[in-house]
Parts: structure tokens; C-alpha cells; sequence
């Protein structure tokens, strides 16, 4: 397991090393100057030039490229060319936002999916089963920012329990968690269809295999069966997907910290491409992309960890 | 062939039999019916603005209300089932032709033309779809050709992984050795004997993914990247309508409503269609 992890992580390396020069490249091909949108459009030339030149985009491409992996591996990602403030302050300010966000909607999901995905593998065919395919086709079509949408017309305009925008304070728990509610389980919601589906499904090719009517035909109680035979080998893919399904969460909650005016990544990041503030957006993809490439390396990992009959060569 | 017509006549009969695929299939397709026939169908011109009748509420003259402009959102909505289903039918089927005959080449030849490949297929894999499809459309800017590009940039790394790892599982089949053992050339085996078989399972993904695509171009469109106003798509719509969220709640609801119901009649084939071809479940 140990040599394993060593192999694992250093083969991340060379492929986060590419992510980030592909991150660089489409930050470079992006439309306008980014000296004359942190100017405004009348700045005189002069201004224009002298703030390039402060911005290191006079230099040639290939240092600019050099400067941005050295700053990156020192672990400094800039100054906003905005704001003026340091791109990593607004991120710590802002991820906390989007972790609990997500980490909510991920625990949420397992929470509800996994229970409804056995019901409806047990009882297949049955009226459960049948809900829950249609509850989770729906949830796997939806888009999250509509969800939002329809929980906020709900929730907050027609029954104005919850607020709509912002992210609460961070300090004040209760405010916190009511600023939270919505956005997470319009996540939630998307989440639990998607484990759902995945448990009913992992479920019922274990129900197939030969050592189910194997202990079956021993005479094992069913509901014995279904612990310790089936749901301990369904769990595998259940978690291993987990890691997956984590990465399309982050995608969404892009979407619902727009709808709900959330502090968070997403928020930064499409601020950042409407504002044309190209070193927040650099840095922005650039963890996002470290976090889908963790999740990858540690969904390998769990993979092997939980199932000792997989071998990597 | 003799056993063509019956082969035909066989997936036809479970395909009518089967009614997820059914309702899935006629769903698609009345929307399919509705982008085509948009002009001879809608009441009134997406476009035309009546400023005396803005943020109209449902009435016999504007079934769905009017927006902020006293645009007519019935209207409105079925012209924009035009730009969701152009893009999302095209950009996966782009995305699929690429990445399909990716997948396969690097399947088939392995060593380094397949490290190669896939390795570049991980790579693109790293950026969530959304956060990949923002860079790009903000790169490229936002119309109807480049959201195309970009959306099959972001489905083609995903069909070259299935295409791949299917044409791995058959390729050691003894239909493919005997092929090889009497002398059939690469291409040929691929595309006669491997691609006939993944087939199945392309179709269903691509299925899939068409709501995937959608949902993807109502994203941008909702976050302002999408195609640009005044042409009607769901997304601007809703993103219109949030404006007046409280005043005309409808406008917002009612195009969702269209974006969720056209990608769960794709989601329906697929799922239906699957179920179809899946063996382990044919004869249950």
C-alpha cells in the first residue's frame, strides 16, 4: 500500500504540472488587456504600459510562464489586478464558504441516497422502487441553479423562513447554518439522486452474483445476506464513485453560490472573468484544478484500501 | 443477411415494449418537433416587445405571461428549445465522433500513441466540465459556433475514456482474433468488428450526455457566457427572469421547467435504452 501511494502521487505530478500550463495558456489567449481593464478604457497610454510592465506582461511568454510556476511553487498566487489586494487572502476569505457547502451536500447525500438506494434494490420492481427511480431521473436532470431557484421561491419569497442571498457569518453559527440551508440542499437534493441511482444499481449486480445464492441456499437469513454479503461489496463502488460525483459537485455549486449570492470559489471565479481580473481567475482554476486532482488521488487510494483484491501494475 | 430485418425488428419491438425508452423517445422527439416547427407554432414573435403589456401574469392572449420587455414567454420558450437542442445535440455528436475514433486509436494501438492520448484525455478530465466550458467560452467568446466548440471540447475527452475502455474489454474476444488470425487489417477490425459492437453503449451515452451538454449550455447562459440576448435561449430566460423574481415568478419557472423536462426526456432514452441492450437484464 505505502509503494503504492508513493507511485500514485508522484504520477500526479507530472499531470497537475500540465493542468497548470494549460491553465496558463487559456488565461493568456483570454480577450482584452488585462492593464486596460484594471485602468478603465480612458487610461493614457503611458499608464497602460507602465502598469503592464509592473504586471511582468511586457516579458517574453515563456518567463511569464517561468515567473508563474515559480510563484506558484513558493505558493504565492499574486495580487488581484483589480483590487490590488493578495489573490490568496480573498481565497482563504472565501473557501470556507464553498467547502462547507459542498462537504454539506456530499454527507447529505450519502445520508438519504444510500438508505433509498437499498430500499429500492431490495424491493425492486415495487412502488418504492419505482418513486425513487423518477425522484432521482429528476434529480439527475435538473440544473442545481434552477433548484436553487425553485427553493427560493418557496423558502424564502413565498414563506420567507430562509434568506436568499449571502453567505451568513461565518462566526454566528445559527446565521450560518440558515444562510447555508438552501444552497446545501439544493446540492443535496442533485446528490442523493445521483447516490441513489448508483447504490440501487451497485446493489443489484451484487444481488447476481453467485456467492448471494450461495449463502442464500446455505440458508442465511436475508437480512444477514444483505449486510454482510451484499452492502459490504456494493460500498465499494458507493465510495470509490463518491470521489467523482464530488468533482461534478464542485461544477454545480459554481451555479448555486451565483444564485444565492454566496461568497465562495465559483463566485470568485466568474467575478474575476467579468471583471477581466486575470490573476484571481488564474489562481481560481488553478485550485480547483489541485482539488479535482486530489479528489482523483484519493478516490485511487480509498479504491485500494477498501478492496485488496485490486492490483495495480 | 438474413437475420438483418429480424435483428431491426427485434430491438424495434423491445424498444415500444420498453417504456422508459418509449416515453423518453416521444418526449425528445415532440421537442425535437417544437424547435423545428418554432415558427409556424409560436403566437408571437420572440422579439416583438409591447411595452404596455411588460411582466404580464398568465392570460388568454399571452398563455405564459409576458417578460420585462412585454415579450411573449410561450413564444419565447419554444424558439429557445432551438439553441438548446442545436447545441446539444451537435456539440455531443462533435464530441463523440472525436473522441470516439481517439479512444479506439489509442485502444487498438496502445504503446505510445495511446499514452500519449489518454494521458491528455486525464488531463482534460481534471477541469470540472463547467469550470473548463467557462474558461474556454470566456476565451472564445460567446456564440452559437464557439458554445459548440466548447461544450464537444468538454464531451470528447469523456467518450475517447468509454470508447477506449470498451474496445480494451473486446479486443482480446475471440470474434476479434479470428478476424486478425485470418489476416483483417486494423482498420478494418475496428471499424467492422469493434465499432458495430460499442456501439450500443455509445448511443446511450450520447443519449445521456445530450442532457449533460444542455444543462452545461444553460449554465453558461444563466451565468451571462451563453448565447447572447435578445435571441431566446432557457437560460437567459431565467436569468431575465430572476430579475423579477418576486413580480413574475413565471418566466423563471416556466423556461427551468423546459430545460429539466427536455434533459429528462434524453435522460429517459438513454436510461430506457440501456436497459434494452443490457444483457444482464434482457429476459428479466
Amino acid at each position: 500500500m505505502f509503494n503504492y501511494t508513493v507511485r500514485r502521487v508522484l504520477q500526479s505530478i507530472p499531470i497537475l504540472f500540465v493542468v497548470l500550463t494549460l491553465v496558463f495558456i487559456v488565461v493568456r489567449i483570454l480577450p482584452g488587456d488585462p492593464a486596460v481593464a484594471a485602468l478603465g478604457d480612458y487610461a493614457s497610454k503611458e499608464a497602460v504600459n507602465a502598469l503592464r510592465e509592473k504586471m511582468g506582461l511586457n516579458a517574453p511568454l515563456w518567463l511569464q510562464y517561468l515567473r508563474f510556476i515559480a510563484d506558484l511553487l513558493r505558493g504565492d498566487l499574486g495580487v488581484s489586478t483589480i483590487t490590488g489586494y493578495p489573490v490568496s487572502s480573498q481565497i482563504v476569505r472565501v473557501l470556507p464558504y464553498t467547502l462547507e457547502l459542498t462537504f454539506s451536500a456530499i454527507v447529505l447525500g450519502y445520508i438519504f441516497g444510500v438508505p433509498l438506494g437499498i430500499s429500492a434494490a431490495v424491493r425492486r420492481n415495487s412502488f418504492v422502487d419505482y418513486f425513487n427511480r423518477i425522484f432521482s431521473l429528476i434529480g439527475l436532470s435538473v440544473p442545481a441553479f434552477y433548484l436553487g431557484i425553485l427553493l427560493i421561491l418557496i423558502f424564502s419569497i413565498k414563506f420567507p423562513i430562509f434568506p436568499v442571498v449571502g453567505g451568513g457569518d461565518l462566526s454566528n453559527l445559527s446565521d450560518n447554518l440558515k444562510h447555508l440551508f438552501l444552497p446545501a440542499l439544493s446540492l443535496a437534493l442533485i446528490m442523493t439522486a445521483y447516490i441513489t441511482r448508483m447504490t440501487r444499481s451497485s446493489i443489484l449486480d451484487i444481488l447476481r452474483e453467485d456467492y448471494v445464492r450461495t449463502a442464500r441456499s446455505k440458508g442465511v437469513a436475508d437480512r444477514i445476506v444483505l449486510y454482510k454479503h451484499v452492502l459490504r461489496n456494493a460500498l465499494i463502488p458507493i465510495v470509490a464513485l463518491g470521489g467523482l460525483y464530488a468533482v461534478v459537485l464542485i461544477g454545480s455549486s459554481v451555479m448555486v453560490e451565483i444564485v444565492f449570492s454566496r461568497p465562495g470559489l465559483g463566485k470568485l471565479m466568474v467575478g474575476a472573468i467579468k471583471q477581466r481580473d486575470y490573476t484571481t481567475l488564474q489562481s481560481v482554476m488553478v485550485l480547483y484544478t489541485v482539488i479535482v486532482v486530489i479528489i482523483n488521488l484519493l478516490t485511487d487510494l480509498i479504491y485500494k484500501l477498501i478492496d485488496p483484491r485490486i492490483k495495480y501494475d | 443477411m438474413p437475420t438483418e430485418m429480424t435483428q431491426r425488428q427485434r430491438m424495434w419491438s423491445a424498444f415500444i415494449r420498453n417504456r422508459t425508452a418509449l416515453v423518453g423517445g416521444l418526449l425528445a422527439l415532440t421537442i425535437i418537433l417544437i424547435a423545428i416547427f418554432a415558427p409556424w407554432i409560436s403566437p408571437f414573435d420572440p422579439l416583438e416587445q409591447d411595452p404596455y403589456f411588460r411582466l404580464m401574469g398568465s392570460n388568454s392572449k399571452h398563455w405564459l405571461g409576458t417578460d420585462d420587455f412585454g415579450r411573449d414567454v410561450f413564444s419565447r420558450i419554444i424558439w429557445g428549445s432551438r439553441v438548446s437542442l442545436l447545441i446539444g445535440v451537435i456539440s455531443v455528436s462533435l464530441g463523440m465522433i472525436v473522441g470516439t475514433a481517439m479512444g479506439m486509436v489509442a485502444g487498438y494501438f496502445r504503446g505510445k500513441v495511446e499514452s500519449i492520448i489518454m494521458r491528455g484525455v486525464d488531463i482534460l478530465m481534471c477541469f470540472p466540465d463547467l469550470i473548463l466550458a467557462i474558461a474556454v467560452t470566456a476565451a472564445l467568446g460567446s456564440n452559437l459556433f464557439n458554445l459548440i466548440i466548447t461544450i464537444g471540447i468538454v464531451m470528447t475527452p469523456r467518450f475517447a475514456r468509454l470508447a477506449h475502455g470498451s474496445l480494451l474489454s473486446l479486443k482480446e474476444s475471440e470474434y476479434v482474433l479470428a478476424a486478425q488470425a485470418i489476416g483483417a487489417k486494423a482498420p478494418r477490425i475496428i471499424v467492422r468488428h469493434i465499432f458495430p459492437n460499442i456501439f450500443g453503449e455509445l448511443l446511450v451515452a450520447g443519449a445521456l450526455w445530450v442532457g449533460v451538454a444542455i444543462r452545461l449550455e444553460a449554465n453558461l447562459a444563466f451565468i451571462g457566457l451563453g448565447v447572447q440576448p435578445p435571441t431566446p435561449t432557457w437560460g437567459n430566460m431565467i436569468r431575465e427572469g430572476v430579475d423579477v423574481l418576486i413580480n413574475a415568478p413565471g418566466i423563471s419557472v416556466y423556461s427551468g421547467l423546459s430545460i429539466l423536462i427536455t434533459i429528462l426526456s434524453f435522460n429517459l432514452l438513454g436510461d430506457g435504452i440501456r436497459d434494452m441492450i443490457d444483457p444482464r437484464l434482457r429476459g428479466e
